[in-house]
C-alpha cells in the first residue's frame, strides 16, 4: 500500500518536472522572438529620429560616408518591393502551373522525380544561388542585353523567382490534393472535362491555400540576402531593370562590418523597415489561412 | 416500353477482382429503375458504368456492351454522354460556390454565357428540383451553407441545368434525414415524366415508394428484374425472395 502511493506520488512529480521542461522549451522560442522584436525596436528607432522619419524612409539618397551625409533609404525599399515583385510575376504562373500538373496531371513517376526535385531545390543554400547566378546569370544578361555590367536588378529577381519556386510548388499541390475528390466528380458527371474540372472546380475550392503559397513566397523573397547581394550589384540606386541596385537585406548586409556612429544606427532602422515588412506578411499569412480553416 | 439504356453481357473487373458478371438489362424511358442489393453487389459499379465514372478507376477492365439511345457509350465523346446522363451522388457534393453559380456551372461548362439565358436556366432548374422557393432570395450565397436536404437537391438542380435524359442517383438519400429523404422521393416521381432515372438504393421501402422498375443485384450479378410491384409480391428467384424478405443483406 505505501509502495504505491510512493509510486504514484513520483509519477506526479515526474509530470510537473517535464510539464516544466516543455514550459520552458516553449517560452525560449517566446523569449527569441520577443527580444528580436524588442531590441530592433530599441536599437532602430534612434537613427530615425535623429533623420527624420520622412527624410528615412522617402529620402532617395544614400550616402552616409559622404562629407554631407545623407542617409534616405527609398532606393533600398523600392528595391525590395520591385525585386519580390518581380520575383512573384516570374516566379507564381510557373509554380502555380508546375503544382497544377503534379497534384492532378502527372503520372506517378514523373510526379515523384518532379517533387524530389523541388525538395531539392529548396535545400540549396542561397549561397549557392547566387554563386551560380554570379557565373552564369549575370554574364547571360550582359551578353542578351548588350550591358556594361549584368549584375542588375533583373538577375535578383530571376534568382528569387527559383529560390520561392519550392515553397510556392510544394503548398499549392498539398492545397489542391486537398480538394475533396465529391467536387471534381460533379464537375466531370456534368461532362465537363478534366482541365475544365481543375480550373474551375479545383482551383477555386484551393484558393486560399494557393495565396498562403504565394504570401510565403514573398515572405522569402523580401527577407533574401546572400544570393541577391551576389547578382545585383549591391549599389544603392534607384531601382531600375538594368540598374546595380541594392535591397534592404543587402544594405545591412554589406554595410554592417564597417560602419560606425549614425550610419551604424541607421542600418539597425533599415533592419527595424525589413521587420515590419515581415510582420505585414505573416498577418497576410495567418489571415489566408484562417480563411481556409473556416470554409 | 422502349429500352432507353442497354446492357448487353455487361462484365467489369477492377484488376483481377470481377465486380459484374455478364449483366443484361434493358431500362425503360421516363421510368424509374431502382438497383438493390447487399453492400458490394456491384449495383453502384453498374450505376457508373452508365456514364463512364469507372473510367477514372484505375486498373479498370470492361467488356460486353452498353448502349444509349442507340449508341455505344464506350465509343461516344464522354463529355457528351455525361450531359445527357447526369448524376447525383451519396454524399450531397455541391461546390463550394454560391448557389447560382453551383447551378449555371453545367451550362457554362457547355458554352451558354448570356445572363440572361443562364437566369432563365438556373431559376427553372431550381424550380424542377423544388428549392427554387427556399434559395430565390439568397442565390449569392455560398451553396455550403445550405442543409444536407438543400444541398442534395441544389446537386439535383445542377444535374437538370444541362438538360439530361437519363439522371443517374446513387444511393440520393443515405445521407439525408427522414423528411428530407421524403421530399427527394416526391421530387424524383415528379422528375420521371421527363427523365428516365437510375436510382440506387439500400432502403427497400424506397424502391418499393418510388420505383416503377427494380433490379435485384448479387454477388455481381442480376438475379432478378421487373416490375416493382410483382418483383416484390413475386419474386421468381429464391436469392430474390430472401433478400427481400430480409434473410440476409
Amino acid at each position: 500500500m505505501e509502495m504505491k502511493k510512493n509510486t504514484r506520488s513520483w509519477q506526479k512529480h515526474m509530470e510537473q518536472v517535464v510539464y516544466g521542461i516543455f514550459l520552458l522549451l516553449g517560452l525560449i522560442t517566446i523569449g527569441c522572438v520577443l527580444l528580436i522584436t524588442v531590441y530592433l525596436v530599441i536599437s532602430g528607432i534612434p537613427a530615425i529620429r535623429q533623420i527624420g522619419l520622412v527624410e528615412f524612409l522617402f529620402g532617395d539618397t544614400w550616402k552616409p560616408t559622404a562629407a554631407e551625409p545623407s542617409y534616405g533609404i527609398l532606393p533600398f525599399i523600392l528595391t525590395s518591393v520591385y525585386g519580390t515583385a518581380g520575383a512573384i510575376v516570374l516566379g507564381v504562373p510557373i509554380g502555380f502551373f508546375t503544382a497544377v500538373y503534379l497534384a492532378k496531371m502527372a503520372p506517378r513517376k514523373i510526379k515523384l522525380v518532379v517533387e524530389q526535385a523541388v525538395s531539392m531545390l529548396a535545400g540549396i543554400p542561397s549561397v549557392v544561388y547566387g554563386l551560380v547566378g554570379m557565373m552564369v546569370l549575370v554574364p547571360g544578361i550582359r551578353e542578351l542585353f548588350d550591358l556594361s555590367d549584368g549584375a542588375c536588378l533583373l538577375a535578383a529577381i530571376v534568382v528569387l523567382a527559383v529560390m520561392i519556386l519550392p515553397s510556392i510548388i510544394k503548398m499549392s499541390v498539398t492545397a489542391l490534393e486537398a480538394v475533396p475528390k465529391e467536387y471534381e466528380d460533379a464537375s466531370l458527371a456534368l461532362g465537363a472535362t478534366p482541365e475544365e474540372t481543375w480550373f474551375r472546380v479545383s482551383v477555386p475550392a484551393a484558393k486560399s491555400g494557393i495565396a498562403a503559397a504565394v504570401v510565403l513566397g514573398v515572405g522569402r523573397a523580401i527577407g533574401e540576402a546572400m544570393a541577391v547581394m551576389m547578382v545585383s550589384g549591391n549599389v544603392a540606386n534607384m531601382p531600375g531593370l538594368f540598374e546595380s541596385v541594392r535591397f534592404l537585406t543587402t544594405a545591412v548586409a554589406s554595410e554592417m562590418g564597417y560602419a560606425s556612429g549614425l550610419q551604424r544606427q541607421a542600418l539597425f532602422s533599415v533592419a527595424l523597415v525589413l521587420f515590419v515588412f515581415i510582420m505585414l506578411i505573416n498577418a497576410a499569412l495567418n489571415y489566408f489561412l484562417k480563411g481556409d480553416r473556416k470554409s | 416500353m422502349k429500352p432507353i439504356i442497354t446492357a448487353k453481357d455487361l462484365c467489369l473487373w477492377y484488376g483481377s477482382a470481377q465486380a459484374l458478371d455478364h449483366i443484361t438489362l434493358d431500362i425503360p424511358e421516363n421510368s424509374i429503375t431502382a438497383l438493390i442489393g447487399p453492400s458490394g453487389c456491384g449495383k453502384s459499379t453498374f450505376l457508373k458504368t452508365l456514364n463512364r465514372m469507372n473510367d477514372l478507376v484505375e486498373g479498370v477492365k470492361i467488356t460486353g456492351t452498353v448502349t444509349y439511345a442507340g449508341k455505344d457509350v464506350f465509343a461516344t465523346d464522354v463529355n457528351q454522354l455525361r450531359k445527357e446522363v447526369g448524376m447525383v451522388f451519396q454524399k450531397p457534393n455541391p461546390f463550394p460556390m454560391s448557389i447560382y453559380d453551383n447551378v449555371a456551372y453545367g451550362p457554362r461548362t457547355h458554352g451558354i454565357t448570356a445572363k440572361k439565358d443562364l437566369d432563365q436556366i438556373v431559376e427553372q432548374a431550381l424550380r424542377d428540383a423544388a428549392i427554387w422557393d427556399e434559395v430565390k432570395d439568397r442565390l449569392k450565397k455560398n451553396a455550403l451553407g445550405l442543409s444536407g436536404g438543400q444541398q442534395q437537391r441544389l446537386c439535383i438542380a445542377r444535374a437538370l441545368a444541362v438538360a439530361p435524359k437519363v439522371l443517374l442517383m446513387d444511393e440520393p438519400t443515405s445521407a439525408l434525414d427522414p423528411i428530407s429523404t421524403s421530399r427527394i422521393e416526391e421530387l424524383v416521381t415528379q422528375l420521371k415524366d421527363r427523365y428516365t432515372i437510375i436510382m440506387v438504393t439500400h432502403n427497400m421501402q424506397q424502391a418499393v415508394r418510388v420505383s416503377d422498375y427494380t433490379a435485384f443485384f448479387l454477388l455481381g450479378e442480376l438475379v432478378e428484374f421487373g416490375a416493382t410491384e410483382s418483383l416484390f409480391s413475386q419474386p421468381v428467384d429464391r436469392r430474390t425472395e430472401d433478400y427481400i424478405t430480409g434473410r440476409f443483406g
